[in-house]
This record gives structure tokens, sequence and C-alpha cells, in this order.
């Protein structure tokens, strides 16, 4: 099959789903110079009035979605960056995000929010490097993450069509990722976890660009020590595919969730809570976490990297909970 | 100027008026029953606002409401019994008693919201603006809020997409002179419409308490709107009868005094607008106390409703989150 880019996966969605359906716009900053390429040839396909460049408002470009989106559109917006939504958390968080409850559910908010280069890229500190979709799912937003460029294109296109406000996380790492992607338009179903590798030992959940990660660390395990990884990767955040993930949970007993979020209410956390409510008879060791630590990404590269989850972290769990035994 | 409004359309303005001034009278004597859980913000004063803007509007054209939003619900049309039986936490209530008071709206009818977020409202009524345009629908959009949020950095944005995309939008700042206590020439030093300018959008003033003129001024703004010039920003100078909300007079606050509030009544926009109406002979006082009496009992039979309404099922105290949910999406507090 033709191999894309993740980001050429969504550029490929965002021009198959503005042409099925002539209700989809898309707005943010820079949307038309389509710079990194996921929003190349829109404008010219779709015109001005499908395609805004807004000024630097982040936040009544956002509450405009909104607007749109009740007059009976289907906006996507997209921030450059992930921490930009702060800018913009009262249009997210106290409209969108609570307005169809609000409204005892008057009407529909069919709004994708897409965050671009989330994560961090080395060297990007402070603001420029969060994931915060621990945040969003908080606030109720359905919330994708794709690992891959075909779970890119058909999350992203589910996620245009779904009737309520969705977030797409775009992780910076995956962007240049290559895979097969077919060339007609699909749709990847919300709550439908993905076992990217089976395996019986340990059960590690990865989210996002970590599921690359976690898959080359489950390949040498099992070259160099033996040891059957699975790789779970959920795919959507919320909707959650808890029976997809309790079947690999009970399969293998041992778990280590593998999450660039922070470790404090981070989205490993809930993950933990909820094989721990639902699936602590078949645990045969404590849940691990492998999470980023709780402080704003510092510059320096070496501290960079001493924040952020790795791959030898992710190992020395996986051989500690394969090893653990009850005493 | 009266002469030029044929008399069924001025009486529907009193009428109007009148039905939000009794509606607000009743909502202050079901909060002090307990009848009316939370908060409600009482439109009283500002009748001519809601009406005079709401009059030049059609059904299809959508208004941004605020946490003062009865008002302007009712002079869009909005029904008494469902209103109340909102207000009333009840399923046949607007909002299925999923709103209240500060989010009542009717997305039927073109309320696309109401906000307990001071200026929240503007870029969600540009938003539907630019579907209006786009779909070369003839329809606008406005967004109303209070002297408050004129100094809420989303307003600002919002305006200037507004101006830079000659939407159809018409900004109302109901300037009822104080934001919560805080006067507003404490906090600004221009008068709001005055910052319309820097949009490159006209900005006027009118008087808010004289229906007529509000109204007018609408008209002009619409007509501007739906010929593709662009927003307007029109301000109204007002006045809130009540506190910021129900229970404030109780509260023995001192920002406002006894006598600025007399001096504002003897303005009052409906008392202004019977004798207007009488002068130029569109009514008699007949005609006025035939309505107050309709009005009555509507009100009447509106709180009746609204009783008769069944409260909504504690087991579906998640529905509406999501138009697609999932299982355990919305989740419950404990595991089921």
């Amino acid at each position: 099959m033709r191999q894309l880019r993740f980001l050429q996966a969504m550029n490929e969605a965002y021009h198959q789903a503005m042409g099925a359906d002539e209700s989809v716009m898309i707005i943010g900053e820079d949307i038309r110079g389509g710079i990194r390429g996921e929003t190349k040839g829109l404008h010219g396909a779709f015109g001005d009035l499908r395609v805004l460049d807004t000024p630097i408002s982040e936040a009544a470009f956002t509450g405009f979605a909104t607007g749109a989106a009740l007059a009976g559109l289907r906006p996507i917006v997209q921030f450059q960056v992930p921490s930009l939504i702060y800018v913009a958390f009262d249009q997210l968080v106290n409209q969108a995000a609570k307005m169809r409850l609000m409204l005892g559910g008057q009407a529909n908010l069919p709004i994708t929010y897409t965050l671009m280069v989330s994560g961090s890229r080395g060297g990007n500190a402070g603001q420029h490097s969060d994931n915060p979709y621990p945040y969003l799912l908080h606030a109720g937003f359905k919330v994708v993450c794709p690992s891959n460029a075909y779970d890119a294109k058909g999350l992203m296109i589910q996620a245009i069509r779904e009737d309520d406000p969705v977030v797409f996380i775009a992780s910076a790492m995956s962007l240049p990722q290559k895979g097969p992607v077919p060339e007609e338009i699909y749709a990847v179903p919300f709550g439908c976890g993905d076992v990217k590798r089976e395996g019986s030992d340990v059960t590690v959940i990865a989210i996002g660009h970590l599921v690359p990660e976690a898959l080359a660390v489950a390949e040498r395990l099992a070259q160099e020590k033996n040891i059957s990884v699975e790789v779970w990767d959920p795919r959507s955040l919320l909707p959650l595919d808890r029976e997809g993930l309790l079947k690999s949970v009970k399969k293998t007993g041992r778990v280590v969730i593998y999450d660039d979020t922070n470790r404090t209410c981070g989205f490993a956390a809930e993950l933990s809570a909820i094989i721990g409510e639902l699936a602590f008879s078949s645990l045969k060791a404590p849940i691990k976490r492998v999470t980023r630590a709780d402080v704003p990404m510092p510059f320096n590269l070496a501290l960079e990297a001493a924040v952020l989850p790795k791959p030898q972290q992710l190992e020395d769990a996986i051989l500690a909970v394969r090893s653990y035994a009850h005493v | 100027m009266s002469n030029i409004m044929p008399a069924p359309f001025a009486r529907s303005l009193y009428y109007n008026m009148a039905r939000i001034r009794q509606f607000e009278n009743r909502v202050v004597t079901l909060v002090d029953d307990n009848e009316i859980a939370g908060v409600c913000h009482e439109y009283s004063g500002q009748e001519a606002v809601a009406v005079g803007i709401c009059g030049a509007l059609t059904t299809s054209d959508i208004v941004t409401s605020t946490h003062r939003g009865h008002g302007h619900t009712l002079a869009k049309g909005g029904d008494v019994g469902r209103m109340f039986a909102e207000l009333l936490a009840r399923t046949g209530g607007y909002n299925k008693g999923r709103g209240g008071s500060m989010h009542i709206a009717d997305v039927g009818i073109g309320i696309f919201g109401a906000n307990g977020i001071v200026g929240a409202g503007a870029p969600i009524a540009c938003g539907a603006a630019h579907k209006f345009k786009a779909a070369r629908e003839n329809r606008v959009a406005v967004s109303f809020f209070g002297d408050g949020a004129i100094n809420q950095g989303v307003l600002h944005e919002a305006m200037n997409l507004a101006a830079i995309w000659d939407l159809p939008v018409i900004f109302v700042c109901e300037n009822n002179q104080y934001a919560i206590s805080t006067p507003l020439k404490e906090v600004t030093i221009l008068d709001p419409y005055v910052r319309a300018q820097s949009y490159g959008m006209p900005g006027v003033c009118v008087d808010g308490m004289d229906v007529e003129a509000v109204y007018h001024a609408a008209l002009t703004a619409t007509e501007r709107a739906r010929t593709g010039k662009g927003p307007t920003f029109i301000e109204c100078q007002t006045y809130r009868y009540f506190g910021h909300y129900t229970g404030e007079r109780h509260m023995k606050m001192n920002y406002r005094s006894q006598e600025e509030l007399d001096r504002w009544k003897l303005r009052d926009p409906i008392k202004i607008w019977a004798a207007r109406m009488m002068e130029s002979g569109l009514c008699a006082q007949e005609d006025i106390e035939a309505i107050d009496a309709e009005v009555n009992i509507e009100i009447d039979r509106g709180v009746e409703f609204a009783r008769s309404s069944p409260p909504p099922n504690p087991a579906e105290a998640l529905d509406c989150m999501y138009a697609v949910p999932y299982p355990n999406t919305p989740a419950w507090g404990v595991e089921p």
C-alpha cells in the first residue's frame, strides 16, 4: 500500500472531509500558508469562506467556531501550538464543552480542534512542549491521539464527522512518521483501541508518539530476553475502549503505562485507576507508570530528556513488573 | 417620530416590555419563596433594550445572551411557561432543567446561549454571522453584553473579527452603569461606543430607556448588516431596577443611591412608551390596561405550567452531554 507521512495523512483527511461535506470549514492562524503541510492546498481548493486565517485571537476564533457550529457548520479549529489553548480556555471549557448539556441537548457542536506539534520537539522549552490532553479530557472533550499515519487519517475523518467537540492530538514526533494509508476516505471509530503488537507476559499501554517507541522496546525484549510484550494503543482517550484495555490486562496480569503527560493527574493516573478498580484480581504485579515529570519543560536538552519518559525507563519498568512476585 | 410606526407594532413593543417586567416581578417572588434555586439576575429597567433590538429582528436572526438574559429570550419570542419551567428546573424548561437562569435559551428562536461568563457570547455571534454570510442568508447575529464586558479581551477580539470580515453582527452594549457594584466610570476612560471607532465600525449611543430610539438604531444596524456592510456597535444607556441579582436587595449594599434609582425610574421605559403611544393616538388607556391584564394571565399560566412540569430524573443527570455517548462516556462518579 501507498506510504504517507502522518502530516500528509492529515492533509488528505482535511481535503477529503472538506470535499465530501461543504459545511466543513477550517479556521486558525496561518492556515492558508500551510507552512508544515497539513493544510496545504486547502485555500486553493475551498476558498476564503471555508479556509479562514485569523488575527492572533485564539479566544475569539475558538468561540467563533462554537457559533459557526450552532449555526450548522462543522468547523475545524487548528491551534498551531497546543499551549495556545490556554489563551482560549474559557471558550473551550466554559463554552464549547459545556454548551450542549447546559442547553439541555438543544444543539450539537460538531467541532474538531487540531493541536499541532503536541509534546516536546527538543529545545522548545516551557511554553511550546506541552501535551495538554489531560486538561481537555477533564473538561469532557472527546480526545484522539493517533500513533501512526493510518490512524491519523481515519481518526481525523471520524473527528470531523462526530457530532460533538473532538480534540485531535497531532504529536510533534509523529508528524514525519510514514505508514500505509489507503487513498479512499475511511473512518477509524472512536472507543476502539488497537493491539499494535500481541504478547502474553506484560501489557504496555502507550499513547501517541510513544507507541512506536514501545514497539521498539518490545521487539528488543523479545529478541534479547524472550519476553513477550503486548502493546496496546487506545487511539481515542475519550471515549476509552475499556473492554479492549481490560482484555489485554487480564491476559497478561502485568501492566506498564507509557504516557507523555504529567505524573500528577496525567492520563496514566486515570488508566491506572480504571485498571485497579476493574481488574485488581487479575493483576500479578503493581501497575507501573512511566510518565513525564511534574515540571514545565526546561530548555537544556539534557534536562528535557530527564523530564520526558524514555525507552530505557519503559524497559526497566517492564522488567520490574515481569519479575515481580508476591512474597 | 412615533407616527411612522404602525399601531399593532407599537403595541407589540409595549406588550413585550410589559411581559418582561411582569415576568421578572414574578421571578423575585418565586426566588423569595424558594421555588427557584440558585441565582437570578433580573432584567427589570432594561426592557427597552431587548425589545427595541429584537423588534428589528426576525425569528431566523440569532442573539447571544448574557447572565441577565431573561429579557432577551422573552423579547425574541420565548414562551413564558417554558422559561418559568426552566427556572424551576423542570423537564418542560427550555434546557430541560440543565441550564437555569444563567443559561436559559431557546435555540429554535435563535438564542445561541445565555452566558454566565461576561463577554463570552461575542465571538459565538461572529461565528454564526460568518455562516449567514457564507451561505448568503439574509440573517444577522446580535451579541448582547453589559458595560462590564467592555474591558474583556475576547469582546475586542470578536469586534475586530467582525470588522475585518464585514460580518452581519450587531454588538449591543447594555450600559446599566455598574459591573456588579463597580461603576463603569471608575474603570473606563471613554464611553463604550467610542471604542467601535478603533475597529472601523459605526458606534452609536442611544437612550436605552426609550424603546423607539433603540428600535431605530437597531433598524439602521440590521439594514447595514443585511446589505453586507458589516457590524455596528450600539451602546444603550440604561439602568437595572434590582440589584445585580435577586438577593442583593437584602444585603444593604450602598453603591447606588436611592436618589439615583428614583431618577432613573422617572424615565421608566414602559411608562414612557405607554404615554407616547397615547399621545400619538396609537392606543388608549384601556388598551394599555388590556395588555397588562393579558400579560398577567400569561404569567399566571406560565407559572402554572412550570409547576405542573415534572422534575428531571436523577438517573438521567448525564444526559445531553454528548450527541453521541459511548459506554462510560460520560462516566458516573462511581462504577455502575
